[in-house]
């Protein structure tokens, strides 16, 4: 492949996995590659992120596919660790599985030792070593075998690597403080991880060489925290996620206070306009306006902490919480098959991990047989915390109206509705999928108008158009 | 036709030089940003060296810094130009019986024109490094100004023409992210986002700044720093930040990061009450660990 296809495949992945990469950056981009060269790999990279990537919550998807269209080597390498052999048959089973543990025990060692040592070279030797010995799966036949980060990562067993680490930090060397426990295990497990990313990587450039980078681009590069749904999401993207509302919340309530600024002028101010217009010679070249007062709406957020919709429900009250200012009073409940009221467990400046933990107790006391029942809920938010819901409130539901086949109590949600001054339903399921299965949501969403939102992005044009 | 750096390599060690420690992405766009004359918007938390980039590019390269300092309520009367109405007046007052042809023509000349910032960068002759700083905290109508500017490097003023750049300046503009700058804003600049630096580097800068920061404190001070950072606080201590801790350190003539020490002067990192009785808990946590062994 020419350089300069290889160029535009990498502009279309990037287009694809969501970067809006236009025609002018592009440009920008051949550019800048033609005045680096192609001799430090660093240096393009930077060099294309600077003219490619202008977002940063993108950068992790740009260096993903940067690794796969511009692979730092090719096949094994120089050092040459392909698949293992397979026709060593004249040895028994034992004796096989005899060499490959002490194969293995042999990678630990070194691998915790270039660990300790931060030896960013020998590592990535290790990656390789690790990957070419450990991590071929099987094909079915010449050509379709592959590799797998799953099989090396097994074999290793980095969890007994973190352990032995953990034990080298906290013994110290010649030229390095011992470290205490905890911090031993927090570094041990950080510089693990960091490895473990790196074979992750490694087996996806190997198996970029073999099928073709855009078959991995479209199979395992993740879209952009902003656009992974909530429901799909995996334990350390949770974390990224939630580490992202405050910035989210921050840059909302600047861009919302700026439009707040614009549209409302408030009547004239008099003193200042005359104070200004004497060095125009009493000319009012300029009106200046008393800032108007901002309204602002009560909101009661009422949502399903069941299992599946868990995270979403978490991420959208911490971002409404985060944005308290904007609101006169919010009030929050949650529910399974029961009703709790979780208002006291967000305070201004608490801290979002456990605010976190305090909800996810709270779900127990919103369960009573901990099915979702939608209907039941709804009827005893209505007779307990009835009064909440007025004509200065809006009601925010929040949920994927999966109720079970109960029965939904439309009458109910009509009720709370008419009293409201606005009500909206969130749903972090895909309209396509609404309705399937035991879901409620057309036939609640005739009563409430119901918004689909699967990730923070959507729930951040939501948050924003409703203050 | 000037250039600013010769290579990524020639632009590490000019920074340097003049101060500043760059990683390899900030030398090679800031490399880039000289060679394909792009405007170079600089990303990050507060308190990272983004203006301090721009600076050192000034210093590295002899040029001079012009700076914008943008704020809400910033307009073209204080980015761009305005006339000197005060001036105009003395003038039309002082005119007599000279036609108001002639005065009309006279007052709208170099002589009655206020030069603001973008302007004045972009009609000197020297080489000059322009910094927008802050550039978010303008209103959207600024980033339409500015669109003119950065990519034609030119200015029209109704009454006098069109000013071209004699020489492009070197233009750095700074952002902390508080708002989405507008796509034409971004897709006109090279983009580089500024992070904490890992420890090395921190403690590289700490000792550069500070001088008579011993080695041992050095390294202590940027280990609890980056800790503090993974702490998940209001507001993560900056790198100048630590400098300044460094040099409160020294100037207190502790030459040990104990809790004491830690507790007494934590205030010169942390600005919230509640980060900091966050990270006493959790220092505290970590030291005891240390201790019981």
């Amino acid at each position: 492949m020419a350089l300069l296809d290889r160029h535009i495949a990498f502009v279309e992945a990037l287009r694809a996995a969501g970067l809006p990469v236009s025609l002018s950056e592009d440009l920008d981009a051949v550019e800048a590659v033609t005045q680096l060269g192609l001799a430090d790999r660093e240096a393009l990279r930077a060099g294309l992120a600077a003219t490619l990537v202008k977002r940063e919550g993108h950068r992790t998807s740009f260096d993903a596919l940067f690794d796969l269209w511009f692979p730092p080597l090719l096949g094994a390498g120089v050092g040459g660790h392909g698949a293992p052999p397979e026709d060593e048959d004249d040895r028994t089973a034992e004796q096989v599985a005899q060499v490959l543990r002490t194969e293995v025990e042999a990678l630990r060692q070194e691998l915790s030792q270039a660990l300790q040592d931060e030896d960013a070279d020998r590592l990535r030797e290790l990656t390789q070593e690790a990957v070419g010995r450990f991590g071929a799966m099987p094909g079915r036949g010449q050509g379709l075998s592959s590799w797998s980060s799953y099989n090396a990562l097994q074999r290793i067993d980095p969890d007994t690597v973190v352990l032995r680490l953990a034990r080298a930090l906290m013994a110290g060397s010649d030229d390095r403080r011992p470290l205490s426990e905890e911090l031993a295990m927090r570094t041990a497990t950080r510089r693990v991880e960091g490895w473990r990313r790196q074979v992750e990587g490694e087996v996806r450039r190997r198996v970029a060489e073999e099928k073709g980078a855009e078959h991995v681009a479209r199979t395992t590069v993740r879209p952009s925290v902003d656009r992974i749904p909530f429901t799909a999401a995996r334990r350390g993207e949770i974390e990224e996620m939630r580490r992202q509302i405050y910035p989210l919340a921050r840059r909302l309530a600047s861009r919302l206070a700026k439009e707040q600024h614009a549209r409302r002028r408030g009547p004239l101010d008099f003193r200042r306009t005359v104070r200004a217009s004497v060095s125009t010679g009493g000319v009012p070249l300029t009106t200046h306006h008393r800032p108007r007062r901002p309204h602002r709406t009560e909101l009661v957020v009422l949502c399903d902490v069941s299992g599946s919709v868990a995270n979403f429900a978490a991420f959208t009250l911490l971002l409404v919480y985060a944005l308290q200012e904007q609101f006169s009073k919010v009030r929050a409940f949650t529910f399974v098959d029961d009703v709790a009221e979780v208002t006291g467990e967000f305070r201004a400046g608490a801290d979002p991990e456990e605010t976190l933990t305090r909800l996810t107790e709270s779900a127990r006391h919103a369960s009573l047989w901990g099915r979702t029942d939608y209907g039941r809920a709804l009827r005893e938010f209505r007779s307990r915390f009835g009064d909440a819901v007025g004509p200065r409130s809006s009601l925010l539901v929040l949920g994927d109206a999966r109720s079970n086949y109960t029965d939904p109590r439309l009458d109910v949600l009509r009720d709370l509705a008419d009293r409201a001054r606005h009500a909206w339903w969130l749903n972090p399921e895909a309209t396509a999928q609404w309705d399937t299965g035991d879901s409620a949501a057309s036939q609640y969403g005739e009563v409430v108008p119901m918004v689909e939102c699967r990730n923070l992005a959507q729930l951040t044009a939501f948050v924003h158009d409703i203050v | 036709m000037t250039t600013w750096f010769d290579s990524p390599a020639d632009a590490a060690k000019r920074l340097h030089d003049s101060g500043y420690l760059a990683d390899t992405a900030t030398a090679t766009t800031a490399y880039l940003a000289g060679a394909l004359e792009k405007p170079l918007l600089v990303e990050g938390p507060a308190g990272v060296g983004k203006t301090e980039l721009a600076k050192a590019v000034a210093r590295a390269t002899g040029a001079e810094l012009v700076r914008l300092q943008c704020y809400e309520g910033l307009d073209e009367a204080r980015a761009l130009y305005e006339w000197n109405y005060k001036k105009q007046l003395l003038r039309i007052q002082a005119a007599g019986d000279q036609s108001w042809e002639q005065t009309h023509d006279d007052i709208f000349t170099e002589e009655f024109l206020l030069t603001r910032p973008l302007l004045t960068a972009i009609r000197r002759e020297e080489q000059t490094v322009l910094l927008v700083d802050e550039v978010d905290k303008t209103d959207v109508e600024v980033e339409g100004l500015l669109l003119e500017v950065l990519s034609d490097f030119q200015v029209t003023i109704p009454e006098m023409g069109t000013v071209s750049a004699v020489r492009r300046p070197f233009v750095v503009l700074t952002s902390n992210a508080t708002r989405e700058l507008s796509e034409a804003v971004k897709r006109r600049c090279l983009f580089l986002h500024l992070d904490y630096p890992d420890a090395a580097r921190e403690k590289e800068i700490v000792v550069s700044q500070v001088p008579g920061v011993a080695d041992r404190l050095a390294a202590e001070l940027v280990e609890t720093v980056a800790r503090l950072r993974e702490l998940e606080l209001k507001k993560a201590p900056s790198i100048a930040e630590s400098v300044d801790w460094a040099r409160t350190l020294v100037a207190l003539e502790v030459d040990d990061l104990d809790e004491e020490a830690v507790g007494a002067t934590l205030g010169v990192v942390l600005k919230h009450a509640s980060d900091q009785d966050k990270a006493l808990a959790a220092l505290r946590g970590h030291q005891a660990g240390a201790r019981r062994r």
